[in-house]
C-alpha cells in the first residue's frame, strides 16, 4: 500500500496559508480573521505529528478552519443557529456524502465526512474537533445511525 | 491573496512559543554570508553555508520531527552569539548544541573540537589523538566535513600537519576568513 508522505509543517504552511485565511476572512470578516488564522494553524500543529498519511491535507486543514470559524460565531453569537460546513470546502470527489450528510448536527457531519470522505483516523478527527478521539468516534457513529433512519422510509 | 508579513510572524512567533516545534530554522546574516540555522529544544542542530532551506526541510524534518518551521525566535539565542562572534565581542560560545543521530566517535571528536580556543589551531591528527585514536586523522577529517553546526563547533580551526588549511565544506575562502577574524592568519 503505497501513502502520500507528510511534508514538513513549512510545507504543509506556505501551501495553504493563503487559502486558509480567504476562507477565514469570508466567514469571520476581516476583523477577526488574523486571531482565526492563527488558531487554525496552532490546532494544525498539535495534531501533525500524529497525521498517518499526506492525502487531503487541504480538506485537513480547511476543515479545522471551519471548526475554527464555528466556535468563534458560537462565542459571539450564543444563541444563534451552528453555521454549516459549505460544500466548497469539500473536494469534487467527496460532494456526495457533503450532501448526503446536509441534514447533520454540524459535528456528526465533521465526523462522518472526514472517517467515511477523507478517510481520516479518529486521532485526526479529534484534532479537527478538538475532542477525544472516543468523541470523534461517536460523533461519527451516532452521524451514520441519523443517515440510516433518514433513510428508511 | 498572500497572508499578510505581520500574521505570518504572529503565527510563526506563536509557533516557536507554543513548544509544539521539533525544529525551528532561520537566516542569520553574517560578515561571510547569509547562515541558515535551525535549533530545537535540545539546542542547535544545523548551520549551514548554504541559505536555501529547500536543502534542508527534508533532512531536518527526518532527524527532529516533522514540525519544522520558519521561527526566528527558536534561533535568537544563536542569532545573538553569532552576532557578537563575528563584531570580535565574544569568543566562546555558550550554545548548547544537539547531538542527536552522531555516534560515539563523532561526538567524542566534537568534544574535543569544541575545546580548541578562539584563536589557536589544531591538526587532524592532534584531534584524532585527543579523542583517543592517534590513527583516525581521516576519519576526523570526515567529522570535520560533516559538521552539522560550524563555527559554534570550530573546524575551522582544525588544518593539516604541514600548516596547510586543507578543506572546509563551506569552502576554503570561509575558513581562511573565519581564521583571519580570530587572528591566526594576516
Amino acid at each position: 500500500m503505497s501513502t502520500v508522505a507528510i511534508p514538513p509543517f513549512e510545507t504543509f504552511y506556505a501551501e495553504h496559508n493563503s487559502e486558509v485565511l480567504g476562507l477565514l476572512r469570508r466567514k469571520v470578516g476581516r476583523d477577526r480573521a488574523d486571531d482565526a488564522f492563527q488558531e487554525t494553524f496552532l490546532r494544525a500543529l498539535r495534531a501533525y505529528d500524529r497525521l498517518e498519511h499526506g492525502e487531503h491535507l487541504r480538506a485537513w486543514v480547511l476543515t479545522i478552519a471551519s471548526r475554527v470559524a464555528i466556535d468563534i460565531h458560537r462565542r459571539t453569537k450564543p444563541t444563534s443557529e451552528v453555521p454549516e460546513i459549505p460544500h466548497e470546502d469539500t473536494r469534487p470527489a467527496y460532494e456526495d456524502l457533503g450532501e448526503l450528510t446536509d441534514g447533520l448536527p454540524a459535528k456528526e457531519r465533521a465526523a462522518v465526512v472526514l472517517r467515511y470522505g477523507y478517510d481520516l483516523t479518529y486521532d485526526q478527527i479529534a484534532a479537527v474537533l478538538e475532542s477525544s478521539p472516543d468523541a470523534a468516534r461517536q460523533a461519527a457513529s451516532s452521524g451514520v445511525r441519523r443517515l440510516r433512519k433518514e433513510a428508511r422510509p | 491573496m498572500t497572508v499578510p508579513t505581520d500574521l505570518d510572524l504572529r503565527f510563526r512567533e506563536a509557533a516557536a512559543r507554543s513548544g509544539m516545534l521539533d525544529a525551528g530554522y532561520d537566516l542569520v546574516d553574517s560578515p561571510i554570508g547569509p547562515l541558515l540555522v535551525a535549533a530545537t529544544d535540545r539546542g542547535l542542530l544545523r548551520i549551514s553555508f548554504d541559505a536555501d532551506i529547500e536543502h534542508h526541510l527534508e533532512w531536518l524534518s527526518r532527524i527532529a520531527g516533522r514540525n519544522v518551521l520558519r521561527a526566528p525566535r527558536q534561533v535568537d539565542g544563536a542569532r545573538r552569539e553569532l552576532d557578537e562572534y563575528f563584531e570580535g565581542k565574544r569568543h566562546a560560545f555558550d550554545l548548547a548544541v544537539d547531538l542527536r543521530d552522531v555516534t560515539p566517535f563523532t561526538e567524542r571528536v566534537l568534544y574535543e573540537l569544541a575545546r580548541i580556543p578562539f584563536g589557536e589551531t589544531a591538526t587532524y591528527a592532534e584531534l584524532a589523538a585527543r579523542a583517543g585514536n592517534p590513527k583516525a586523522a581521516r576519519a576526523v577529517g570526515m567529522t570535520m566535513n560533516r559538521n552539522r553546526t560550524p563555527i559554534v563547533l570550530p573546524c575551522h580551526r582544525v588544518i593539516g600537519t604541514n600548516g596547510s588549511l586543507v578543506g572546509y565544506a563551506g569552502g576554503l575562502d570561509r575558513k581562511v576568513a573565519l581564521l583571519t577574524l580570530e587572528g591566526v592568519l594576516l
